[in-house]
């Protein structure tokens, strides 16, 4: 596993988790908005808990992550409570319906869209509390790229950025992978396809990215960055039967091929990052 | 916009002006009001003089700390609404511990004030030097394009090379700063704390490579080119409906990009 940060100015501009927390930490991002990255965050999370992983997802989108909606849990206290000090960290963590913990930033947070030190600071400090308590840590940041997600982002040592097939994804997904290659000069990320129209299609669109990717980006540089397809998830009307009823998929319909392409996706991630055997 | 809060009536004579008075008399670059003037002029004189030495270091008259505090936040807050490419030096000198060692304290300020001269004669008037602190100074250089970083700072460090820095009737010394930069992130408002954090990272590489020399962080770079985009979407080709969708979208991203250069 690569350590990202582990350069002399980073060092110095940001200061982050210990390495030994950040390596249990994946921060679940994509360029576009509206391509599933919550409705990932929160069944890929059942997934892994099924698996018998304590899990927690930490809505690091500050408040406009709709993982409240997705999981149908509406919290009284949250993230917002934690940061303002009227509520400890335990208080506000939930359990939500597939097994898995959630940490919830509630609507007040949104005026932290913006990153300060404070906010930061607040933030790596929940993120310690956190993170020895769990085996994995699942940050569900915001889309786009702006400071709060690629401070959230730092945080974690494996990223999963996920894209459908459309151009305009596929375009968002590729300037964040730049902007994550220049600035914390990662070496890998992992990508899921969602909304896939057959098998392959996930894979050829990752191998189509690092492609242009080594062309114009790696070319001559000092961290060449690898792009590893963890899964595709396919086109299924049971996503949207499910988010509808806000339920996961595991709830709504655990046996649609969603279900278990996001099932083979945990096991690809269980294998990959805790090198636990499938 | 700055709304003024409800003044209480003054009585003008009530005013205790002497002590601010004579703060003004020892600034030698301020006029100070004749007690001729209306009573209202002579306090908004005393007042702007007092406004103005709150801003300015006494020692190089450069911008202080305070006043370039103002400065970043204008120029974060542009950055967010236009977008501009704004460029943050910091600026310090090299060993100057040693210079006040060596040649006292009186020649540390000569030095400080050859530096900052010299800094004011090196940019542009729309840009801004000030004193951050110690040996370390800090610019502001709103509308610098990302390419002219390296160059402009690098000429900057040139010209202090070059100075000579006469610090007793028989001495002359010669001086280094180091460089550190990074232009504000385009597309967020970022804060003057993480902005300047993100310099001096800068600086502290520089000064860890030896000291004399530029280190400017590479701005991140988030446009995709019509070349990456056609590489990006090559492999949809055979699929009809999909490439139609995709000569539309390209086509559509060309006519931006054109009109944005217009």
């Amino acid at each position: 596993m690569s350590d990202v940060l582990n350069t002399a100015q980073d060092r110095v501009v940001t200061p982050n988790l210990p390495l030994q927390l950040r390596h249990k930490v994946i921060a679940v991002t994509s360029g576009k908005g509206g391509v599933g990255k919550t409705f990932v965050s929160a069944n890929l999370a059942a997934a892994l808990a099924k698996r018998g992983l304590k899990v927690l997802v930490l809505d690091a989108d500050l408040g406009l992550a709709n993982l409240d909606v997705v999981l149908n849990l509406y919290p009284k206290i949250t993230l917002h409570d934690v940061f303002t000090g009227k509520s400890k960290l335990e208080e506000a963590i939930y359990k939500a319906p597939g097994g898995f913990s959630v940490l919830l930033a509630g609507s007040g947070m949104v005026e932290y869209s913006r990153m300060t030190s404070e906010v930061r600071d607040s933030f790596l400090h929940i993120m310690e509390g956190l993170v020895p308590n769990y085996d994995i840590v699942i940050l569900d940041t915001g889309a786009g790229i702006s400071d709060v997600v690629l401070f959230s982002v730092s945080m974690a040592s494996e990223v999963l950025l996920v894209a459908t097939p459309e151009p305009t994804a596929l375009t968002d997904a590729y300037a964040t992978v730049k902007v994550l290659a220049a600035q914390q000069k990662r070496q890998t990320i992992r990508m899921v396809i969602n909304q896939t129209a057959k098998p392959g299609d996930g894979r050829a669109i990752t191998a189509q990215l690092q492609l242009v990717l080594d062309r114009f980006v790696n070319a001559g540089s000092e961290h060449p960055l690898s792009l590893i397809h963890m899964g595709d998830i396919p086109a299924d009307p049971s996503v949207r039967q499910a988010i509808m009823r806000r339920q996961l998929l595991a709830q709504s319909d655990p046996g649609c091929p969603a279900a278990q392409a996001i099932s083979q996706l945990a096991k690809n991630i269980d294998v990959a990052l805790l090198r636990r055997e499938g | 916009m700055i709304r003024s809060p409800e003044l209480p009536q003054i009585n003008l004579s009530d005013l205790r002006l002497a002590e601010a008075r004579a703060l003004l008399e020892h600034d030698a670059t301020f006029q100070l009001p004749s007690a001729e003037e209306s009573p209202v002029a002579y306090v908004q004189k005393i007042l702007d003089g007092l406004c103005e030495l709150s801003l300015r270091d006494p020692l190089t008259g450069l911008s202080n700390r305070r006043c370039f505090n103002n400065l970043l936040n204008r120029e974060i807050d542009s950055v967010a609404r236009s977008g501009k490419s704004v460029l943050l030096l910091m600026l310090d000198i090299d060993y100057f511990k040693k210079v006040n060692d060596t040649y006292g304290h009186h020649a540390g300020d000569l030095v400080l004030q050859a530096v900052a001269k010299c800094l004011e004669t090196c940019v542009r008037p729309l840009d801004s030097v000030a004193r951050f602190g110690g040996e370390e100074f800090a610019a502001i250089l709103p509308n610098c394009p990302t390419s002219f970083g390296s160059i402009v700072a690098e000429r900057i460090r040139k010209a202090v090379a070059d100075l000579s820095v006469v610090v007793s009737p028989t001495e002359t010394i010669k001086i280094t700063i180091s460089i550190g930069g990074t232009f504000a992130p385009e597309w967020v408002r970022s804060t003057t704390a993480l902005w300047t954090e993100r310099a001096d990272a800068q600086l502290y590489r520089a000064k860890s490579a030896g000291r004399n020399c530029v280190f400017i962080e590479e701005p991140l770079s988030v446009s995709v080119s019509a070349d990456e985009k056609g590489m990006l979407f090559g492999h949809f080709l055979t699929d009809d409906t999909a490439s139609e969708n995709i000569a539309n979208f390209a086509s559509n991203g060309a006519h931006n990009e054109l009109d944005e250069l217009k």
